[in-house]
């Protein structure tokens, strides 16, 4: 089986202008709800607690709501989970009592609601921890995109696949805040983490079809840059979907079956695979020849063509 | 021709072969089980185990089999009720020489256990329990060290008879952070004042400033001296938490530092954190007393008359009674450090007690050389036992005799503890620390999970492993038919791969750690399609089959190298960066990386030569 029976040669860089008006829509719908509404951060980045609580028939939300506020919790946020038995509970950060005191009287308000009430999980992170939290997140995604930027620079000879890289490798991370910005889904460790490798995996795609560009330069140095570009998408376009695909099968797989822990790390994880694939088909090599990309950047006709062997 | 080197094939088949060997515990699946401990930590004896499984016979409980695990007795069951039932009935019976701790124990057969060989642990979020993380206060043990050196100069300029005006301490957020000030009446001579204060102040950076009102005399702390007395406060915290959390029965816990000043404690298959919390917290003080050197603790110990004036403990470290006088010479909260080093006369533990307790010591050592002084441990906890399904907590004081040793010469507050081992040595230089827990510890993050969850969990993650896989394995069959399925075999190798390195490297496996496999099925296929999609192109050109495969591996090489790196930045970073969960989740994701390097490049290599490879006429290929 084959994806396409024969090569394809799909015009990608003559309809560029195209694909770059989508991605710059996208992107800034994404950063104007990011800007605008923000992320629903979980207790990890915040501190508080959370609670996931089982009843043994359906839960009763409005009451446990009550019940909590009566009790002398602010602003309880109260919601199913999962399924109707299944509540989680989310409370904001309270310096003042320790997490066994809130343990205590949370176990107090349910089982005043109802005996069979059980804590199945209950997190309590202090808005310190919260705080530090958030910021080695921050700088993760830093770390994470300088690394990139520094092997891109040391990778791609000339500037000008480096650029159209870099603006692919940060295009992915952004459509993924703005997905979470707008569904408001909560925004936790896990969703850092599958944005790191997410950022990793787009950068991939476009470094097997850079590898095409400077493979097909060298056998052919006088070509038109953009036929050419067009050739090596192409030529990598069914390796490209493939890959894709199969890492799409195993991310869908978790989505669904690997439970609600897992939901978020999932989702960002689809999200950035279809965004990464888009941005290293579509806009990475058009930036690239935009920016004036010839196989003179790549093999300097002063030298002798010089192949980079690689460890 | 197309040929691989014998070698190649050599080293594809040990590594897959070991890989088997190292992953095969995590297939066998476990066992509830409950680990029986002594209360003192000595291993128990096969006696011991003989005696504890009559008693189960004769209560009729019934379980499947029992072993010794580092000195830990673990009896294993075929259910959950059973398993209750024996932790039941051992509580009743032996309350006072066993802890018990309900368990899993792997069903890894005896030989691989003989190996040495166990499956990957579990996490918390997958086992269920209890994780908590602590801040400790370590400016506070700085803050102490300097009162110390601050007591130290006021009495050595009393001695000197120089005139102070104001001896403070200034934190670590006053400047210069981290010293000891010392402003000088205006007519004290600066000169003798520094010298007076050499001795007192040895260690620290000292400076004189002169001002109308008088000299002020500043020793400061270096930055690694606080760095030492910082590590100091969290190690002597450890130690004691440790000992705490061993008191607690719970099976495989963890307790390790965090960070510059966080301890993180992880406790398998604990629920209740206001207990756990409880017994964690609880303040531990050591005693120096005298011992009674007139009576002999033996026969205190069998008439059960204690002479008046002393007191008689049998709970000993070295195991012999002790008789020891009621006055104490000084407390926990006296002592400032403790140390293990070597010495001339072999290894030694160096003490040192604060200023006020240094008089005390140099009054009794000089009036009682030659005879003997204990140290007693005093550990104040509340203790919980679950008996028929209630549980029943109780205050304990438990005190112990850690050292007893002759007074060799006259000594204030530094001294040495010689005539121990090298192991003992560092042994009671921690008890020794443990005993003045001095500076304050709190709870900062709590994460509970439920047994209910975590069994949830690892039945979630582990059925989107299967099915994720199986979708991989059906579509690439069907892709690139045989080729597929030889990337399926390759596929397969890898996971078992990645299992035995984890397991080897004893990384625990959590829910986001099953996402990280996941996702290198996922991943790894990629430097299949790269190979296989390479070898279509050179067919589709009229290559020969054979060349076609060769060209393949070659020119696919470095975009594989290449695509892998991006990820490896991304995992790595995770490394560094991340904690817990997230941290599995890297490290999967990197020995991922290098374990589909390996099988894709070198295994699928082998496999495909193997099927296509040496004289045989090869008419097309099955891709």
């Amino acid at each position: 089986m084959e994806f396409f029976s024969h090569q394809t040669n799909y015009p990608f860089m003559a309809t560029r202008r195209v694909w770059y008006t989508l991605s710059a829509v996208l992107m800034i719908v994404a950063l104007a709800s990011f800007f605008w509404h923000g992320l629903n951060l979980a207790i990890d980045f915040t501190g508080g607690v959370n609670a996931e609580v089982s009843f043994p028939g359906a839960a009763n939300v409005e009451a446990v709501r009550a019940q909590l506020a009566a009790t002398g919790f602010h602003e309880p946020q109260v919601q199913n989970f999962g399924s109707s038995r299944d509540i989680s509970i989310r409370l904001p950060p309270d310096p003042k009592h320790s997490a066994g005191e809130i343990r205590q009287q949370l176990d107090g308000a349910l089982k005043a609601i109802d005996p069979g009430a059980q804590v199945v999980q209950l997190d309590v992170v202090g808005p310190q921890v919260g705080n530090e939290l958030r910021m080695s997140a921050v700088w993760a995604l830093l770390f994470t995109l300088l690394g990139i930027f520094i092997y891109i620079a040391l990778r791609f000879h000339t500037w000008k696949l480096s650029f159209g890289a870099i603006l692919a490798v940060l295009h992915d991370p952004i459509l993924v805040l703005g997905f979470f910005s707008i569904t408001q889904l909560p925004f936790d460790l896990s969703v850092v983490a599958a944005m790191l490798a997410v950022i990793g995996y787009s950068l991939n795609d476009t470094v097997v079809v850079f590898d095409r560009i400077r493979e097909r330069f060298e056998g052919n140095r006088r070509a038109a840059p953009a036929a050419l570009l067009d050739q090596s998408i192409n030529q990598t376009l069914s390796r490209t979907i493939m890959t894709k695909v199969v890492t799409s099968i195993v991310v869908v797989a978790l989505l669904f079956l690997g439970g609600l822990a897992l939901k978020g790390f999932s989702a960002a994880l689809l999200i950035g695979i279809i965004a990464g694939t888009y941005s290293s088909i579509y806009i990475s090599s058009a930036i690239a020849l935009d920016c004036g990309l010839t196989a003179e950047d790549i093999f300097p006709t002063v030298k002798k063509a010089v192949l980079d062997h690689l460890p | 021709m197309l040929e691989y080197a014998r070698w190649k094939y050599l080293l594809v088949a040990a590594v897959l072969l070991l890989a088997l060997l190292f992953a095969a515990p995590n297939f066998f699946g476990e066992d509830p089980a409950l680990q029986v401990a002594r209360k003192d930590h000595n291993p128990v004896s096969t006696d011991g185990t003989r005696e504890v499984e009559q008693f189960l016979q004769h209560k009729g409980v019934r379980f499947l089999r029992s072993y010794i695990d580092s000195g830990r007795l673990m009896v294993r069951f075929a259910n959950v009720p059973d398993q209750l039932a024996a932790r039941d009935a051992v509580n009743e019976q032996y309350a006072s020489t066993y802890i018990t701790a309900l368990s899993f124990a792997p069903r890894t057969p005896e030989f691989l256990r003989a190996l040495g060989l166990r499956p990957m642990p579990l996490g918390l979020d997958l086992r269920g329990g209890l994780y908590l993380l602590y801040q400790v206060d370590v400016n506070a043990a700085v803050g102490q060290a300097l009162e110390g050196y601050a007591q130290d100069a006021r009495r050595a300029l009393a001695t000197a008879n120089i005139p102070v005006r104001d001896v403070s301490v200034i934190p670590a957020t006053g400047t210069p952070a981290n010293s000891v000030r010392i402003a000088l009446a205006p007519q004290a001579d600066a000169g003798a004042a520094r010298a007076a204060l050499a001795q007192p102040l040895q260690g620290l950076g000292l400076s004189v400033a002169n001002d109308a009102a008088g000299a002020t005399i500043t020793g400061t702390l270096s930055a690694a001296q606080v760095r030492e007395r910082q590590d100091y406060a969290i190690q002597q915290n450890i130690t004691t938490l440790r000992n705490r959390v061993n008191e607690l029965g719970v099976s495989e816990p963890i307790v390790q530092r965090q960070g510059i000043d966080r301890i993180n404690i992880q406790l398998p298959g604990v629920q209740n954190s206001a207990e756990v919390k409880d017994i964690l917290g609880r303040v531990a003080t050591l005693e120096f007393r005298l011992e009674d050197m007139q009576n002999s603790a033996f026969e205190a110990q069998q008439t059960g008359r204690v002479p008046l004036g002393s007191k008689l403990y049998t709970h000993t470290r070295f195991g012999r009674p002790v008789l020891l006088k009621r006055e104490i010479i000084a407390t926990g909260d006296q002592l400032t450090n403790a140390t293990s080093s070597p010495s001339q006369e072999g290894p030694a533990v160096n003490v040192k007690l604060d200023a006020r307790a240094g008089e005390n010591m140099l009054k009794t050592t000089r009036a009682n050389l030659n005879r003997r002084m204990a140290v007693v441990l005093i550990e104040k906890r509340r203790e919980v036992s679950e008996v028929n399904g209630k549980k029943v907590s109780r205050d304990v004081t438990d005190e112990q005799v850690i050292n007893d040793a002759t007074i060799r010469g006259v000594f204030s507050n530094n001294f040495q503890i010689t005539g121990l081992q090298a192991g003992e040595a560092r042994e009671l230089a921690l008890l020794l620390r443990s005993g003045s827990l001095a500076t304050s510890i709190y709870v900062i993050e709590e994460r509970a999970v439920g047994p209910s969850l975590g069994r949830d969990n690892i039945r979630k993650g582990v059925t989107a492993l299967i099915v994720g896989m199986t979708g991989v394995f059906v579509f690439m069959a069907i892709y690139y038919k045989v080729f597929g399925l030889v990337a399926d075999v390759v596929l397969l190798a890898n996971v078992v791969l990645l299992t035995a390195l984890l397991s080897l490297m004893r990384a625990s496996l959590s829910l986001p750690g099953i996402a990280g496999i996941i996702l290198t099925v996922g991943m790894a296929v990629d430097a299949n399609v790269l190979i296989y999609e390479r070898i279509r192109e050179e067919v589709r050109k009229g290559v020969s089959p054979q060349a076609a495969i060769r060209a393949g591996f070659e020119k696919a090489f470095s975009a594989i190298a290449d695509s892998n790196v991006t990820t490896l930045i991304a995992g790595l970073v995770l490394w560094v960066f991340g904690s817990g969960p997230i941290r599995g989740f890297a490290v999967v994701l990197t020995l991922g990386i290098a374990t589909s390097m390996f099988t894709s490049l070198m295994g699928s290599r082998a496999l495909l030569t193997l099927m296509y490879g040496g004289r045989r006429k090869v008419a097309r290929l099955s891709i």
